[in-house]
């Protein structure tokens, strides 16, 4: 946190890996600066190829969202405060001395790391797997590229990377810098972040640090701020989870994000059911006529 | 307003039905820095990943289902001593679903050559990885089976090697019958068990669906090659009912933006033209007798379909109020 320096977990050395320690990420946007800082160092500690030069005009936001080469995106709202809806572009300023409606909100978003991850259990190559410190890692070597954990992750993360790319064709996401993290070293982005709004630690301390957190802007008057960690639904938790002013859906973040095996029961049901029926309707034929 | 000129009279309309509705969709209004924004979401982002699926899966689905099925046929032909029909059906599924589908599954794959990694494991909770072992299953049965079956019917060799022939043929096409109809209906759960809302709402449909198509494009195919029996008849009429059925169960189990691609939009057409073509068509082109157009009917509305539903697939992906309707509800 702000104040520790040097203590602070996103400076300090640890050795959560060896320790089997869950860990997270929890990111806070009421510190955050827009500075895209983090967006910069997960491209340049993991080599990410560029995600284009595109002017989008959505405010500040030219990265656009999640994807096989964009793995942190920090997000421009410009949000009106009576709606909680999304504005884009400018309102009238100086129509009244009242309090200025909108305000402008910037979120880090990345791969949330779910405690129930679909990409991992979509996933038919063993490629996508669990790390010591509970994150989900894709083992860029053992994946074909099938494109089966694109549609199972139900946050629109994981994506594959297209020609001409440098390692096209394979599925890419938030590393969780798995490599940093076994030699010690604090995730790059959480590294670089100049307010801390991107803490990295202990997962049970960022949870009770991010419930801290919530108390102290209820105190200071604020109102719709909430925890963004889907802990009630079959995703059961988030290893990154985030802070947000006002509802999920103005973040591009689902309100009740369902892992996708749940839905395997019913389908498989539905799928055995027919291949039997077939069957029987084949038999039928047969006996019957002919 | 300013000026009364048409363009800004056109605006002001707009600001009304932005203010009433939230959402103005259409070309040309929602310019940046407008004053009609409200996309919804995060700027009309994508909230899930639409597939990055291309043509080839859906003709995956299509001859997978099609070669599984007419292993099916082929028992039956087998048990009742249809021995011609018993030949083609292999045939069929030999080609369609142990030789052409996995080429087209590997052409789909970002990375061809690393195919067999999906060998490396066995995860009952991936459909897809469920999916790459029924289909080498199938092929480790197909291709001997028909192999035997051609030995056999062909009296190749004789006395005891012939019984043995004989007896493997029928393993094996046993083994392809139990295989192909998985093979038929997994697909079903492979784009049912994802987090795409029109896919997910529909999962119980869509085996149900695959696999009827697949049993409904054996039987029509088989008939087009020449074997017109009151069997593959009845099949056709059977494949062509449920289809009906499931174009009124689709058209009433509506829920509303959460799965619209299924009724808007070109996909919803694909949808519509494929359910049509299978279902009623077809039907009433058997009920007149006219069964080699009942197939082609059948045939092509399959084709459509799958085709239709990887279309809806991308159509609801790429709509973040499909996502939340269908979680808000």
């Amino acid at each position: 946190m702000i104040g520790e320096g040097t203590q602070s977990t996103n400076q300090r050395r640890h050795n959560y890996v060896q320790e089997n320690v869950e860990v997270g990420f929890f990111t806070d946007p009421t510190v955050c600066i827009g500075c895209k800082a983090c967006e910069v160092a997960c491209k340049e500690w993991n080599q990410v190829p560029d995600d284009g030069f595109v002017w989008s005009g959505n405010s500040y936001d030219n990265t656009g969202r999640l994807g096989a080469s964009t793995w942190r995106h920090v997000l421009f709202l410009e949000q009106d405060r009576q709606k909680g809806g999304q504005i884009v572009g400018s309102h009238f300023p100086g129509s009244s001395d009242e309090e200025d409606p909108f305000r402008w909100v910037f979120l880090s978003d990345v791969c949330k790391h779910c405690e129930e991850a679909g990409c991992l259990e979509a996933c038919p190559t063993g490629s996508i797997v669990r790390t010591e410190v509970g994150s989900v890692f894709v083992q860029n070597d053992v994946c074909n590229g099938c494109g089966y954990c694109v549609v199972s992750c139900p946050f629109g993360v994981i994506d594959r990377r297209p020609e001409p790319l440098p390692d096209a064709g394979g599925a890419f996401k938030c590393t969780f810098c798995y490599d940093r993290q076994k030699s010690g070293l604090v995730p790059a982005c959480a590294k670089v972040c100049p307010t801390e709004s991107i803490l990295f630690g202990r997962l049970d301390d960022l949870r009770a640090r991010a419930t801290q957190r919530v108390q102290e802007l209820q105190a200071r008057g604020h109102k719709d701020q909430q925890l963004y960690d889907p802990t009630e639904t079959s995703v059961r938790g988030i290893h990154a989870f985030f802070l947000i002013l006002g509802e999920p859906e103005a973040y591009g973040l689902p309100p009740n994000p369902q892992v996708p095996t749940i839905y395997l029961k019913s389908a498989w049901t539905a799928a055995f059911a027919t291949a039997i029926a077939s069957i029987i309707a084949m038999l039928v034929a047969f006996a019957f006529f002919s | 307003m300013t000026t009364n000129s048409p363009s800004e009279e056109r605006l002001e309309q707009l600001r009304e039905k932005a203010l009433q509705e939230g959402v103005v969709p259409g070309r040309g209004v929602d310019v940046v820095g407008g004053p009609i924004p409200r996309k919804p979401g995060y700027y009309g982002q994508p909230v899930v990943k639409p597939p990055v699926w291309t043509w080839e899966v859906p003709l995956y689905f299509f001859f997978g289902g099609m070669g599984g099925m007419s292993a099916v046929i082929a028992l039956g032909a087998v048990l009742f001593q249809h021995v011609d029909l018993a030949r083609t059906a292999m045939w069929v599924a030999a080609i369609g679903g142990a030789i052409l589908s996995p080429i087209l599954l590997i052409m789909d794959l970002g990375r061809p050559h690393l195919f067999l990694n999906m060998l490396r494991v066995f995860k009952h909770r991936s459909a897809m990885s469920m999916g790459a072992w029924i289909l080498s299953a199938f092929g480790a049965c197909a291709v001997p089976g028909l192999i035997a079956l051609e030995l056999h019917s062909h009296q190749i060799f004789s006395g005891t090697l012939d019984q043995l022939l004989r007896l493997a043929a029928g393993i094996f096409i046993f083994g392809s019958a139990i295989f192909g109809t998985l093979l038929a209906t997994y697909t079903g759960v492979l784009i049912g068990a994802t987090a795409i809302p029109a896919w997910f709402l529909h999962r119980i449909l869509l085996p149900i669906h695959f696999g009827t198509a697949g049993l409904g494009s054996a039987a029509g195919v088989l008939e087009l090659l020449g074997h017109r029996i009151a069997a593959l008849n009845f099949l056709g009429f059977y494949a062509a009912g449920v289809e009906s059925v499931l174009l009124i169960w689709l058209s009433v189990d509506k829920h509303g933006a959460a799965d619209r691609a299924i009724h808007e939009h070109g996909s919803g057409w694909l949808i519509r033209i494929g359910e049509i073509f299978t279902g009623p068509l077809a039907l009433v082109l058997r009920l007149f007798g006219l069964v080699p157009l009942a197939a082609i009917s059948f045939l092509i509305g399959a084709l459509v379909s799958r085709f239709g539903w990887i279309a809806v697939g991308k159509v609801s992906g790429s709509d973040p109020e499909s996502v939340f309707a269908a979680e808000r509800c």
